[in-house]
């Protein structure tokens, strides 16, 4: 369960969240919508321990992120995956030294069970053994998305993040990329939240939404309660209405 | 007028403030180097790449610095008939100040920019910020080796700069101008003192940090994309030049 209890952040003066709460429930899929620029991405930050808050906490299984230091930040973060929207692949390193660098990093397994692991996650995302030595920058947006997911999912955490994990793909891709949240989700049974604008796909893979807006979370249910809710906001932007985004 | 007086205040905030934050930011890189878990290949390959790769630019801008040494010696010290203390004038230049300053400035403009580009783009591309998630500490993994590499690099370079500009001097002066081989090596074992090495040394170490220091840090606080990792690459060898200058009066102080 992650807790996020008023939680505000400003930058240059300038208020992003402001005092946004919500229960994020285990071993489900919940997805943040809102508009670009609402500061979905800086929530997602927030949660994964990159950024401080100005005020307010997240609590992951009761412990507070934003206060914890040393080694049980370090024991929370090895809880959390994050995919990030431009895939963040370390570029000097090949597809199979890129999933396996958490586990040569932070663990002491021998090499073969390093490979055995790197190929088994390699192939839970429909990646053959041809990618593995092909660098980042050889790779298709797709492909760069999959790998990515595959270095989150090598760590086995319990909450994974994804911040846009569809953006720039064409509409077969991102079929794609939500078909292996899916897949992988069902397999491992993390804790997923995913941020996102992609409507009305992202109603396929959520159990839960959220929508952010004005910095506050305005609307949270499933995604039948979210479609039904009566605030003109939600609905303006489920159906992608223009005025919403102008405004 | 009180306008000026805020803008003077703002600015000398801001600084006091960046300066802070560099010196914090090295120093803490330093402190990582000395925690595991150690990365002894990512030293070497630090090393090899700030090192060893700028061998070859080091060794020309040394050979050509030694031989202007030796033409300009020559024809200062003929006035006074003194050819025969050219090595002594060559060595000492080299070894008190060019040879640190001038490898200092060769290595910020070779392999400062490129480590800057490189945390830069790691920084814009969300690198950094995935090393973190993954409870890697993306200073101590990308920061600390090449402080590391670079006092190691520098002095080694510094060291190989002199060698190298005593020789071109040598070329020139005994090869070309007829200064005596005998003269130009004992007038130089003879005013070159400890004190002279001691203070080189020191010179290049902190040249060094002075260097890598400056190209992670504007790389590490890269923002606002491309734009952004060009204006800090430019930023990296105008501010270690500078610096590296500004350091050399302050160390030549000490050493003289």
């Amino acid at each position: 369960m992650i807790e996020i209890v008023d939680l505000c952040r400003s930058f240059n003066g300038q208020r992003v969240l402001d005092g946004l709460s919500l229960s994020i429930p285990p071993g489900e899929i919940t997805v943040i919508i809102g508009k670009s620029g609402a500061g979905k991405s800086v929530l997602l930050k927030h949660i994964a321990g990159l950024l401080t808050p100005d005020r307010g906490r997240i609590l992951i299984q009761g412990v507070d992120l934003t206060r914890a230091r040393g080694r049980e930040r370090l024991e929370l973060k090895k809880r959390i995956g994050v995919l990030f929207q431009g895939g963040a692949l370390f570029d000097s390193l090949t597809v199979f030294d890129n999933v396996a660098f958490p586990l040569r990093e932070k663990t002491r397994l021998p090499e073969a069970e390093i490979r055995r692991r790197v190929r088994q996650r390699l192939e839970q995302v429909n990646l053959t053994p041809e990618v593995d030595d092909k660098y980042p920058d050889e790779l298709s947006g797709g492909m760069k998305k999959r790998v990515a997911l595959a270095r989150a999912l090598i760590q086995e955490p319990e909450i994974l993040l994804f911040d846009e994990p569809v953006t720039g793909l064409d509409p077969p891709m991102t079929n794609a990329v939500f078909h292996l949240i899916e897949k992988t989700h069902r397999e491992t049974g993390y804790t997923g939240v995913v941020v996102s604008h992609d409507i009305p796909a992202i109603f396929r893979i959520a159990q839960r939404v959220a929508m952010l807006h004005d910095g506050r979370i305005i609307a949270a249910g499933t995604p039948e309660e979210i479609q039904a809710h009566p605030d003109p906001v939600v609905q303006g932007f489920i159906r992608g209405e223009p005025d919403f985004h102008e405004s | 007028m009180l306008t000026a007086v805020q803008r003077v205040g703002r600015f000398s905030l801001d600084y006091t403030q960046r300066v802070g934050r560099f010196t914090l930011f090295v120093f803490s890189a330093l402190a990582l180097a000395l925690l595991p878990p150690y990365r002894p290949r990512r030293v070497l390959a630090e090393t090899y790449f700030i090192g060893f790769s700028s061998l070859l630019i080091i060794g020309l801008t040394a050979a050509f610095t030694g031989m202007v040494l030796g033409l300009q010696g020559y024809y200062t010290l003929r006035k006074f008939g003194a050819e025969s203390a050219l090595g002594s004038a060559v060595a000492l230049s080299l070894i008190r100040e060019l040879g640190p300053v001038l490898t200092a400035l060769m290595v910020s403009g070779r392999a400062g920019s490129a480590i800057t580009a490189e945390i830069g783009i790691m920084r814009i591309t969300e690198q950094l910020d995935a090393l973190d998630t993954m409870a890697v500490h993306p200073v101590q993994y990308v920061v600390s080796p090449k402080m590391v590499a670079g006092l190691i690099s520098v002095p080694l370079l510094t060291a190989i700069f002199d060698v190298v500009g005593i020789m071109g001097g040598y070329v020139v002066g005994v090869g070309l101008l007829g200064v005596s081989s005998g003269a130009y090596f004992s007038g130089m074992i003879q005013s070159v003192v400890n004190l002279d090495v001691k203070g080189g040394v020191v010179k290049s170490l902190v040249f060094g940090l002075i260097v890598t220091g400056v190209a992670c840090y504007n790389g590490y606080f890269t923002e606002r994309g491309a734009e952004g990792v060009s204006r800090a690459t430019t930023h990296t060898v105008v501010t270690s030049a500078v610096l590296v200058l500004a350091w050399d009066y302050i160390l030549t102080s000490f050493f003289m």
